[in-house]
C-alpha cells in the first residue's frame, strides 16, 4: 500500500510541476497577479509530495519490504540502518527520486524566501524551475519507477554493494546532487531574465547565494567521493581522472568560473551575457554528468545503444533544456549591453583571466571525457583519455589561475597598479620563493616541479591573507583594534581569503604526495618488521571475525618510529557473503603531516601475507584544503548584502560598495 | 554517483584472479632502478579491460600479465620506449593512457589551446570594440562617467550606458 501512495505522490508531484511551469510564466507573460502568485502554493505542493514519495521509499527500505523492485535489489535485511538509508539513493531510482526531491527543496526556498525579489522574476525563476521539473518526474514515472513490485517477492534482498557501505559514500550522493540541482536555480535565474530582458547587479545579488550554495555542497561532495576513493578502493590514489570523476568535475570548473564572473556583474554592471550563458552551461554539465552515470553510456557506446530507453530520455531532455535557453540566449542576449568599462588589469580584469582559463580546463576535461565516446560512435576507434592526457593539459592552464588569484583580490577595480599589489604581496612573494629554493635544494636540485608546487602553495596561503592583514592593521595597531577591524571586514573578503589559501592547502598536497609517496610492497610473515620513511611496521598477525553482514580477517601492525610505538593498524580484508564479493579497508594513521596507509592483501602459497604501506606526505592537506575552500564558500554566504538581501532595484549599481568580492 | 565506477573496479577485481593489491610482491624486480621504470611504465598503460584504470592500479589478471610482460621487456634491455611500443604494437594505441598525436586525436590535443586562443581572440577583440566605442581615458571623469552619473541620479540603470 505504502509503494503506491509513493508512486501516486510523484504523480501529484508531476501535475504540482505542471502547474508551477505554465501558470507563472503565463502569468507574468500577460501581467496577471493571480496567476503569478500560483507558483508559490505549486512549489509547496510540490516539495510535499516529493517528500512524501522519499518517505514512501525510505519506509520500504528501512523495513527490507522486498516486494519492491529497487528494494530487493539493494538491500538487505542484515545491513546495517545507516545503509539501508543510504541504499535509498545508492540505485538508479532512489538517486532520481533524489534529484527531484532536492530540486523542489530549492524551488520551496524561493517560494518561501523570495520576498525581495520583484513578483515577476520570482515567477518566472519558478515558472522555469518547475518547467525543468516537469522533465525530471516525467522520467522517473515513465522509465524510473522506484516503486516497481515484485510478484512474488523474494524473501531476502540481493544486498548493497559492499564498496557503497561507507560512510563516506554514504554522504556523496546527497552534497553532489545539492551541488548539481542547485545549480539548477543559478539557470532558472538566468533564464528568467533572459525573459525579462534584464540583467543588472540586484540580480547577480539575488543569483549569487543559490550558486555560492550549490558550490559549496559540490565542493564538500566531490572531496568526500575522492577521500573515500582513497581509502577504500586500497591503491592510495585520490583523483583518477575516471569519466564519472570527471562528470562532477566539469559542474564544479563551470560553477567556480560562475561563482566569480557574477561578482563581476554585481559590483560592475559587466559581463552580463557571459555571466547568463555560464549559468546555462553550468547546470547543462550538471544533467550531462547525470546523463553520463545514469545512461551506462560510460562504459561503452554499445551498452547504451542496446537499452538506451533511459538514456535517451536524459538526453532529449539535456538538448530540450539547454536548446531551449541557447535559442532565448541567442535572440535575447545583443539587448544585455555590458556596463563598466575596465582596463585589462584590474580586478574585472583578473576575474576575466580566471573565467578563460576555467573555461577552458572544463573544455579540456570535458573533451578528454567525451573525446573516446564519441570518436567511438562516428566508427573512429578506440582511444583512451587518462590521467596522463589530463596531468599534461589540464595542470598547465589551471597553473596561471593559481598564481593570479593571489594578485587579483588585490586589484584595484576598473584600473589596477600590478606594480603597488606585488609590493603588497612582497612578504608572500619572498616566502615563496624561499621555499621554492630551500625545497629545490634539498632535492638535490631534481624535482623542479615539486618545488615550485610547494612555493606556489605557500604564495597562495600567505598571499590570501596577507592584504587582510595589512587591512586589520596587523603590528601596527593594539590588538583591540585589531579584532575590532577583522570583524568588520566584509565576510566576503574573509570568504576569498579562505578559500584562496583552501587552494593553497590544496596544491601543497597534491604536490607533496605525488613528489614523495614511499611505497613497500612485501610478502610478510608474522613478526617481520620492513622500514617504511623513517618508520617500522611490524606485522603481528592475523585473525578472523564476523561483522553485521561480512565476515573479515584483520592483520595487525604496529608502527614505530624508533623504539616509541606510534599506531597500531588493523587492515581488513572482507567477505560479504550476500553479494558475494570482496573488499579491502585499509588501516591509515594520520599525523596530518602525512598518513602511513596500510593494506593487507592475499596469502601466498606458502602462507606469508602480501602487504602494502604507504608513506603519504601531506596527504591530509587536499582534502583539508578542499574542506577550507567550502569554508570560505560558507563564510561568503553569510556575507551581510546577501543576508540582508539586495536592494530595491532602484537602487541598482549605486548599491554600497563593499571592497573586496568573494 | 561512483557505482559505475565501482562496478568496473568489481569487474576487473572478481572476474578475474579475486581481490587483490595491485603490484604482486613476487613481481617486483630485484633491481630498484628497473622496478622504478617499470612503475612509471604501468602509469601510462591502460588495463583493458578496465575502465581508465591503469595496470599499475588494476588488480584485473590481464594489467598482472601487462606488468610482467612490461618487467621482462625491461630485464631483457629494452628502453621504456622500446617496451611501450612492444605492448602497443600487441594491443594496439588503446593500451596508451595518453593517446598519441595522429590525425585521428588532432581535435583532442589541438582543441584545448584552440579553445584558449579563440578565447583570447574574442576578448581582445571585445576590448578594442570597447575602447573605439568609448575611449579610455585617464580623465578623473570622463564622459561615459558623467553619463552614468546622471543616469544614478535620475533612478535608471542597467543597460543606458
Amino acid at each position: 500500500m505504502i509503494p503506491e501512495i509513493g508512486h501516486f505522490a510523484i504523480a501529484l508531484a508531476l501535475v504540482m510541476a505542471l502547474v508551477q511551469g505554465i501558470a507563472p510564466l503565463v502569468g507574468a507573460a500577460r501581467g496577471n497577479a493571480t496567476w503569478m502568485e500560483l507558483a508559490r502554493p505549486a512549489a509547496r505542493g510540490q516539495f510535499l509530495f516529493t517528500a512524501l514519495a522519499f518517505a514512501c521509499l525510505t519506509q520500504a527500505f528501512v523495513t527490507s519490504d522486498f516486494s519492491v523492485a529497487v528494494v530487493a535489489s539493494n538491500s538487505h535485511t542484515l545491513k546495517p540502518m545507516l545503509y539501508k538509508v543510504a541504499g535509498v539513493w545508492g540505485n538508479h531510482e532512489g538517486s532520481m527520486l533524489m534529484w527531484v526531491l532536492i530540486l523542489t527543496i530549492f524551488g520551496l526556498m524561493v517560494a518561501e524566501f523570495g520576498h525581495n525579489l520583484p513578483p515577476s522574476l520570482r515567477a518566472r525563476v519558478l515558472g522555469v524551475h518547475g518547467l525543468i521539473a516537469i522533465g525530471f518526474f516525467a522520467f522517473i514515472l515513465f522509465t524510473s519507477n522506484p516503486f516497481d513490485r515484485l510478484d512474488p517477492a523474494p524473501l531476502q534482498g540481493q544486498g548493497l554493494n559492499p564498496l557503497l557501505q561507507d560512510p563516506g559514500l554514504a554522504f556523496h550522493p546527497p552534497f553532489l546532487y545539492l551541488g548539481y540541482v542547485g545549480f539548477s536555480m543559478a539557470f532558472s535565474f538566468a533564464v528568467a531574465a533572459l525573459i525579462e530582458g534584464r540583467v543588472d547587479p540586484a540580480w547577480a545579488r539575488w543569483v549569487r547565494p543559490w550558486t555560492l550554495a550549490a558550490w559549496c555542497a559540490l565542493t564538500v561532495g566531490i572531496s568526500l567521493g575522492s577521500w573515500w576513493a582513497y581509502y577504500e578502493l586500497g591503491w592510495g590514489g585520490w583523483w583518477f581522472w575516471d569519466p564519472v570523476e570527471n562528470a562532477s568535475f566539469m559542474p564544479w570548473l563551470a560553477g567556480t568560473a560562475l561563482l566569480h564572473s557574477s561578482i563581476v556583474v554585481e559590483k560592475r554592471d559587466a559581463l552580463k551575457s557571459w555571466t547568463v550563458l555560464l549559468a546555462i552551461v553550468t547546470f547543462a554539465l550538471s544533467i550531462l554528468g547525470t546523463f553520463l552515470v545514469r545512461s551506462g553510456v560510460l562504459t561503452s557506446v554499445h551498452a547504451f545503444a542496446t537499452d538506451p530507453s533511459r538514456g535517451v530520455f536524459i538526453l532529449v531532455l539535456l538538448v530540450m533544456i539547454v536548446g531551449g535557453a541557447l535559442t532565448l540566449y541567442m535572440i535575447r542576449a545583443p539587448q544585455l549591453k555590458g556596463g563598466g568599462l575596465f582596463s585589462p588589469i584590474s580586478r574585472e580584469g583578473a576575474l576575466v583571466l580566471n573565467n578563460l582559463l576555467l573555461a577552458t580546463a572544463t573544455a579540456v576535461v570535458f573533451l578528454g571525457t567525451l573525446y573516446p565516446l564519441a570518436l567511438d560512435a562516428v566508427g573512429g576507434g578506440k582511444v583512451s583519455v587518462g590521467a596522463p592526457f589530463f596531468t599534461a593539459t589540464f595542470v598547465p592552464i589551471m597553473s596561471p589561475i593559481l598564481i593570479a588569484c593571489v594578485i587579483g583580490p588585490v586589484l584595484g577595480w576598473k584600473r589596477g597598479d600590478l606594480g603597488a599589489a606585488l609590493k603588497r604581496l612582497r612578504i608572500a612573494l619572498l616566502i615563496a620563493v624561499a621555499i621554492v629554493l630551500v625545497t629545490w635544494y634539498a632535492a638535490s636540485g631534481n624535482q623542479v616541479f615539486s618545488a615550485l608546487g610547494l612555493g606556489v602553495a605557500a604564495w597562495l596561503i600567505i598571499g590570501s591573507f596577507i592584504d587582510l592583514a595589512g587591512r586589520i592593521g596587523f603590528f601596527r595597531v593594539s590588538p583591540m583594534e585589531m579584532v575590532r577591524r577583522a570583524v568588520n571586514l566584509p565576510r566576503s573578503a574573509w570568504g576569498t581569503a579562505f578559500a584562496h589559501a583552501g587552494l593553497g592547502i590544496f596544491v601543497a598536497g597534491v604536490t607533496a604526495s605525488s613528489s614523495w609517496q614511499t611505497e613497500q610492497v612485501q610478502l610478510m610473515r608474522t613478526g617481520d618488521t620492513v622500514p617504511l620513511a623513517g618508520y617500522s611496521v611490524t606485522f603481528e598477525g592475523v585473525k578472523e571475525l564476523k561483522g553485521p553482514n561480512y565476515e573479515a580477517i584483520r592483520g595487525s601492525f604496529t608502527v614505530r618510529q624508533g623504539d616509541r610505538v606510534i599506531a597500531r593498524l588493523s587492515p581488513e580484508k572482507r567477505f560479504y557473503p550476500a553479494e558475494k564479493s570482496q573488499t579491502t579497508e585499509a588501516a591509515i594513521h594520520t599525523t596530518w603531516l602525512a598518513d602511513i596507509y596500510t593494506v593487507l592483501g592475499d596469502k601466498d602459497k606458502s602462507g606469508g601475507w602480501s602487504t602494502r604501506f604507504y608513506h603519504n606526505p601531506l596527504v591530509p592537506w587536499i582534502w583539508a584544503g578542499v574542506m577550507v575552500m567550502a569554508l570560505g564558500g560558507g563564510i561568503s554566504l553569510t556575507d551581510r548584502r546577501l543576508r540582508v538581501g539586495a536592494p530595491r532595484r532602484a537602487a541598482g549599481p549605486s548599491a554600497p560598495p563593499v571592497p573586496t568580492g568573494a | 554517483m561512483k557505482t559505475l565506477a565501482i562496478l568496473m573496479v568489481l569487474l576487473c577485481a572478481f572476474t578475474f584472479v579475486g581481490p587483490a593489491i595491485a603490484v604482486e610482491p613476487h613481481e617486483i624486480l630485484k633491481d630498484s632502478v628497473l622496478e622504478a621504470r617499470a612503475r612509471e611504465i604501468s602509469k601510462v598503460l591502460r588495463c583493458l579491460v578496465c575502465q581508465n584504470q591503469s595496470i599499475d592500479d588494476s588488480n584485473a589478471g590481464l594489467a598482472r600479465d601487462l606488468r610482467l610482460i612490461v618487467r621482462e621487456r625491461l630485464t631483457a634491455g629494452d628502453s621504456d620506449d622500446a617496451v611501450i611500443q612492444f605492448v602497443t604494437k600487441r594491443y594496439g594505441d588503446f593500451v596508451l593512457l595518453k593517446p598519441p598525436f595522429k590525425s585521428s586525436t588532432y581535435l583532442l590535443w589541438g582543441g584545448p589551446a584552440a579553445f584558449l586562443l579563440f578565447g583570447f581572440g574574442a576578448l581582445i577583440v571585445a576590448f578594442r570594440r570597447r575602447r573605439a566605442a568609448q575611449p579610455f581615458d585617464t580623465a578623473p571623469l570622463t564622459d561615459d562617467e558623467i553619463r552614468r552619473l546622471e543616469n544614478l541620479s535620475s533612478g535608471d540603470q542597467g543597460g543606458a550606458s
